[in-house]
């Protein structure tokens, strides 16, 4: 491994010296997020809010939720922004193969996203729980239905680095497109992680 | 090789690994008594989570400081209504 490479990898990065200091992607996806952050924000104010006025409807929604499935999903959100990280970190040390199979394993991870949440849903719907259920379920179905869409796109996004990154060369503009991507993806993880707090965890009060 | 994935990256994924089965239990019973309790240190738990996946994985440790001073304010200020919120 080179001297830059060791340094790179074994950059515990809390103290960067204001010159190394970088935006991670464009900016333009920053604004993205920033805006995304703020309307989930508002999403998640509202559940609460909601579900302190109607609480025990509130808790007989969160039991009649699979948390298993919740778990599951949580898991593999997880391990695909790890993947998601450790391509980023390949792409510095210039290993096209292993940044390509990174992404690839984080796009797997999110169809498994996916495929759960189609058993989840019809699990729900075959249960005769749908969006006009109670205002738990429309909560429900509205939340995790943006999120998906936030999924699909980063998945679509994750399919386009897999074949992108394979001829390496992550300098530059490169670098920071893969940037941008891994950035959203962080993004859907982040997101879910809170969801699945509010949704399938939080109980009693 | 071996380098890129005994890092601090998997170091963190398996902290949040570890901090969901935490919540997971928090979110049936074991722990507190209180579910006012159990559910304030969920939030808190979900938090340092979000914390944990802005600042290691979406990399804004190394960010400039004023975007990780906003995105910081973010986690705080979001947690922060969300507790206060659900003890409501």
């Amino acid at each position: 491994m080179s001297e830059e490479a060791a340094a790179i990898s074994s950059a515990a990065p809390s103290v960067a010296p204001s010159e190394t200091r970088h935006v991670p992607g464009e900016g333009g996806i920053w604004v993205l997020i920033g805006g995304d952050l703020v309307l989930f924000s508002v999403l998640f104010i509202v559940f609460l809010t909601m579900r302190a006025e109607q609480l025990p409807l509130f808790e007989q929604g969160r039991a009649q939720l699979n948390q298993g499935w919740g778990l599951v999903n949580t898991l593999l959100m997880l391990s695909s922004s790890w993947f998601v990280a450790t391509a980023i970190r390949a792409a510095r040390l210039q290993l096209a193969g292993v940044v390509a199979r990174c992404f690839g394993a984080a796009l797997a991870c999110g169809a498994g996203f996916v495929v759960v949440k189609f058993f989840e849903y019809g699990e729900k719907i075959s249960a005769g729980l749908t969006l006009t259920t109670n205002d738990f379920f429309m909560l429900y179905f509205i939340y995790t239905g943006i999120h998906l869409i936030h999924v699909t796109i980063g998945m679509g996004v994750l399919t386009f680095l897999v074949s992108y990154s394979r001829s390496g060369g992550f300098t530059g503009d490169k670098m920071r497109n893969l940037e941008s991507g891994a950035s959203f993806w962080h993004l859907v993880d982040l997101l879910w992680i809170v969801l699945f707090a509010l949704l399938y965890l939080l109980g009693g009060a | 090789m071996k380098s890129l994935w005994l890092s601090r990256t998997t170091l963190i994924w398996t902290l949040l690994v570890a901090a969901t089965l935490i919540s997971w239990e928090l979110g049936h019973g074991v722990g507190f008594d209180d579910a006012r309790a159990a559910g304030a240190a969920i939030l808190v738990v979900t938090f340092i989570k979000v914390r944990f996946v802005v600042l290691d994985f979406m990399e804004i440790r190394t960010a400039p400081r004023w975007m990780r001073a906003l995105l910081e304010a973010w986690i705080v200020l979001c947690a922060s209504i969300l507790i206060g919120l659900f003890l409501s």
